[in-house]
């Protein structure tokens, strides 16, 4: 099937829209934590704003109120964000085709979301012409969700107590297995997620959420490995016939 | 003053990993086996953020079936297999985490 350029932008707002909508209460909660912080309203904002990094935001926020130095963050940051890189890899071969000009902002708006949002439509439209169209539909929906969201937070933040601790980002968790689970389909994918989320949990103390990269790549590799040796055994059986 | 530099450094460093791959695009070609492995990138850092959230979902380990997060992710788990539909995983994950929760408040 093919699909007009304006259809692809509004099936990628479409599909992010159980992302968006798990996001929201993240959003509120980020406007509401920041303005008990030092900062103004208007950097709470702008963060969300020029930065647009939900976890490392949440992150910041927490820091401060921890009284940590500017450069301590940004370095937290660094380390917070830098499953971007594998995200951005892997979304390598389908932006070359782009000039700088429509990758500066792909690359600008390239979230948790955005991304899973992105590459579940790849699995089945590789070969589709104006990925970037679909893209930005749910990237730029989320990206206005999400100033929404911090300036509602702003708001409303301390006339509604103890939202952080409702349980909202079950949201989020709920929305992920719903893009992971039917990725998995054989053994190699099965085993990446199993060792990915067991080592999650044991390298879940190290600092500056280096835990998260280390699982997310040893399960990589082993689901390499996997991969091999299945193809292996295919290749041995096909001799044998 | 302190505030413009924190989220100018922190949109540096955020931008700039998410773009510097995308600018030098046309000068890189993976190699095939690097290729096949970043295929596996959304299954194993979704799931690197997600066993934390549900397992450890207060700063410790709660492996328990009274963590609400638990059941909410089993029930997710299981409607995702038997739908393959987001919209249905994320509504019926979230009725089942709340109403444990309700429950568990309520005895």
């Amino acid at each position: 099937m093919h699909y007009t350029r304006s259809k692809l932008f509004s099936l990628g707002m479409k599909d992010c829209l159980p992302l968006i909508i798990a996001a929201i209460p993240f959003g509120i909660i980020y406007g509401a934590l920041g303005q008990t912080t030092s900062l103004s309203p208007w950097a709470v904002l702008a963060m969300s704003l020029f930065v647009f990094a939900g976890s490392a935001q949440f992150i910041a926020v927490g820091l401060l109120a921890a009284s940590a130095s500017w450069p301590v963050i940004v370095l937290t940051t660094f380390f917070v964000n830098f499953r971007h890189l594998l995200y951005s890899a892997n979304l390598l071969p389908h932006i070359k085709q782009y000039n700088q000009k429509v990758r500066i902002p792909m690359a600008f708006l390239l979230t948790d979301e955005s991304f899973a949002v992105a590459s579940n439509y790849l699995k089945e439209h590789a070969n589709q012409p104006n990925f970037s169209w679909y893209y930005f539909g749910a990237a730029l929906f989320m990206y206005l969700n999400w100033q929404v969201c911090t300036v509602i937070g702003l708001f409303i933040g301390q006339s509604v107590p103890n939202m952080a601790e409702w349980g909202l980002d079950m949201a989020m968790v709920v929305a992920f297995i719903g893009i992971v689970v039917p990725c998995l389909h054989n053994r190699a994918t099965l085993a990446c997620a199993v060792v990915a989320g067991g080592l999650s949990l044991i390298s879940y103390d190290w600092p500056h959420k280096t835990g998260l990269l280390f699982s997310a790549i040893s399960a990589i590799w082993v689901a390499m490995y996997l991969e091999k040796q299945e193809k292996t055994l295919a290749e041995i059986n096909r001799e044998a016939d | 003053m302190e505030e413009f530099w924190l989220i100018i450094g922190m949109m540096a460093v955020t931008f700039g990993i998410r773009y510097v791959l995308f600018a030098a695009a046309d000068n890189i070609e993976f190699p095939d086996k690097l290729k096949r492995a970043l295929n596996y990138v959304p299954i194993a850092v979704l799931t690197a953020i997600i066993f934390p959230a549900v397992f450890i979902p207060k700063g410790e380990l709660y492996l328990s079936l009274n963590n609400p997060y638990i059941i909410g992710a089993i029930v997710a788990v299981g409607i995702s297999y038997w739908k393959k539909s987001m919209l249905l995983t994320v509504i019926i994950g979230l009725i089942a985490f709340a109403l444990w929760k309700f429950l568990l408040l309520n005895i």
